[in-house]
Order: structure tokens, then C-alpha cells, then sequence
């Protein structure tokens, strides 16, 4: 088993690189259409984990919607939990979320800070 | 025809026993999440301890928890595949860590956050007469303003 899997490994990471950006595009596309966001920020924060170049494991989305009004934040992520579900069931291990209405967005500074180091937690 | 049958058959008997395990394993992680819930007025599911998390999401959350002085039960998902996974189920929410006040999922690393920033964690634990540290430092300003 491991014979087979061992010349694999250098064309798994090749492919990580080569499609790259696959699943960022997939989160955006679906956020922008079933949120019609008005500002949308897909930001992969994988670099800053124990993960292979060029994975896409970990983001943080910035999502302003009209449909988030009157939603208490944690209705707000679990839309968006939902919107995401194939994608966090198949791969993406952290998402860290910033959901706002258009007006909270006019009158917050619009700015997004960094997500915390990791601390080595992934996959273990 | 024998080994026809077998194979058509045995499948079938080894799913059947696959899906009993499985809800007999599944029932007593969900019972076992649900009391430490509601035993508990704070609780938080993270990776690693207090002391030495494992990941900076569930150190945010510490950190939180350290500011306003919360006394709180605290669980390392990263010991148990069960927990991690059940935990997951159980508040059907995808990430760690998460946070439970009073038997109730309020959030994760994000909503903690922004319910410290905001001022509403004060009131959340307030409700469930844990009063915050901050909140203890703030009357204490004031009444030296006052003085």
C-alpha cells in the first residue's frame, strides 16, 4: 500500500499548487449568489498554518449582506456555515467569519484584522 | 449458487452491523456532551488546555475567558476523535473551539470576540450571575472618579 502511495506524494502537492485558488473562487462565487453580497473578502489563511504550499484549508470571509438584517451573528455564521457545508466537510478545516449589514460596514473602520497564529492544533 | 448467496448476503448483514455500532456508540457522546453542558454555567470545547492551547482560535477564546476572570470547564477535543466529532453534531457547528454558557451554544472564536468587544459577554454572563472582571474594574474606576 504505502509502495503505491509513495510515488504519489510529489504529484499531490504538484496538484495542491496547480489548483490553488479552486476553492477560494467556489466560496466567493456561492457567498456572492446566495447572499448577493455587497462587499465580499475571500481570504486564505493557510500560509500561516502547518499545511502544504498552496492549500486551501483555512479563510477568513469578510460578507456584507442586506440578508443579514436582523440576524443575530450566530444565525449570521450558521448561514453562511450552511452555504459552505460541502466545502468545510471536504477539506476546509477553519473558517473565521465577519458577517455585517451594508450599514454596519459603513459605519465600522472596514477593517479586518488577522486571524490569530496557529498553534501547531491542525490535524493532530 | 452458495457463494452467490453469500456475497449478495453478507454485505448486506455486515451494513446492518456497521449502522447498530454506530448508534450505539453515537448515544452516549451526545448524552455525555449534553451533561457537561448543562452541569456546567461555562464550558469550552477547544483544542488543547488553558494552559498550552493548540491552536489560536481556541487561544482567543482563553484569553477572553482570562479577561473577564470566568470560571469555566474547559475540554480538549484534540484527546477524543468521539468529542471532536460529536461535538460538532451536537451543536451542529463545524469549528472549534466552541462556547457553551448555561446549556447553550453562544458561538465561537469570532462571536466571543465580538461579544467581548461589544460588551454583550458582560450581560451574557451576568445572566448567569457571573459577574466579569472587567465589569468589577470598571465599577471600581468609577468609584474612585467619584471620590
Amino acid at each position: 500500500m504505502s509502495i503505491i502511495l509513495k510515488p504519489g506524494v510529489c504529484n499531490i502537492h504538484r496538484n495542491m499548487a496547480t489548483i490553488a485558488g479552486v476553492i477560494e473562487s467556489q466560496i466567493r462565487s456561492k457567498l456572492l449568489s446566495q447572499l448577493e453580497a455587497k462587499h465580499l473578502d475571500v481570504i486564505n489563511e493557510s500560509y500561516m498554518h502547518n499545511v502544504p504550499k498552496g492549500s486551501e484549508t483555512h479563510f477568513k470571509v469578510v460578507v456584507v449582506s442586506p440578508k443579514f438584517e436582523g440576524l443575530p451573528l450566530i444565525k449570521r455564521h450558521r448561514l453562511i456555515n450552511d452555504i459552505l457545508k460541502e466545502e468545510l466537510q471536504t477539506g476546509v478545516h477553519a473558517l473565521s467569519i465577519m458577517a455585517k449589514t451594508p450599514q454596519q460596514w459603513d459605519e465600522s473602520d472596514q477593517n479586518v484584522e488577522s486571524s490569530p497564529s496557529c498553534k501547531g492544533g491542525f490535524g493532530k | 449458487m452458495n457463494t452467490l448467496l453469500r456475497r449478495t448476503i453478507f454485505p448486506i448483514y455486515s451494513n446492518t452491523l456497521k449502522i447498530s455500532c454506530r448508534s450505539l456508540t453515537d448515544a452516549p457522546i451526545k448524552e455525555q456532551i449534553d451533561k457537561i453542558v448543562k452541569n456546567n454555567k461555562v464550558v469550552v470545547f477547544m483544542k488543547g488546555v488553558p494552559d498550552a492551547p493548540r491552536c489560536g482560535f481556541s487561544n482567543a477564546v482563553v484569553q477572553i475567558m482570562r479577561m473577564h476572570a470566568v470560571p469555566y470547564d474547559s475540554h480538549d477535543v484534540l484527546s477524543s476523535e468521539d468529542l471532536r466529532q460529536g461535538i460538532k453534531d451536537y451543536s451542529n457547528w463545524p469549528t472549534i473551539p466552541q462556547v457553551f454558557i448555561n446549556g447553550e451554544f453562544v458561538g465561537g472564536c469570532d462571536i466571543m470576540l465580538q461579544m467581548h468587544q461589544s460588551g454583550e459577554l458582560i450581560e451574557e454572563l451576568k445572566k448567569v450571575g457571573i459577574k466579569s472582571a472587567l465589569l468589577t474594574a470598571e465599577e471600581s474606576k468609577q468609584k474612585e472618579a467619584e471620590k
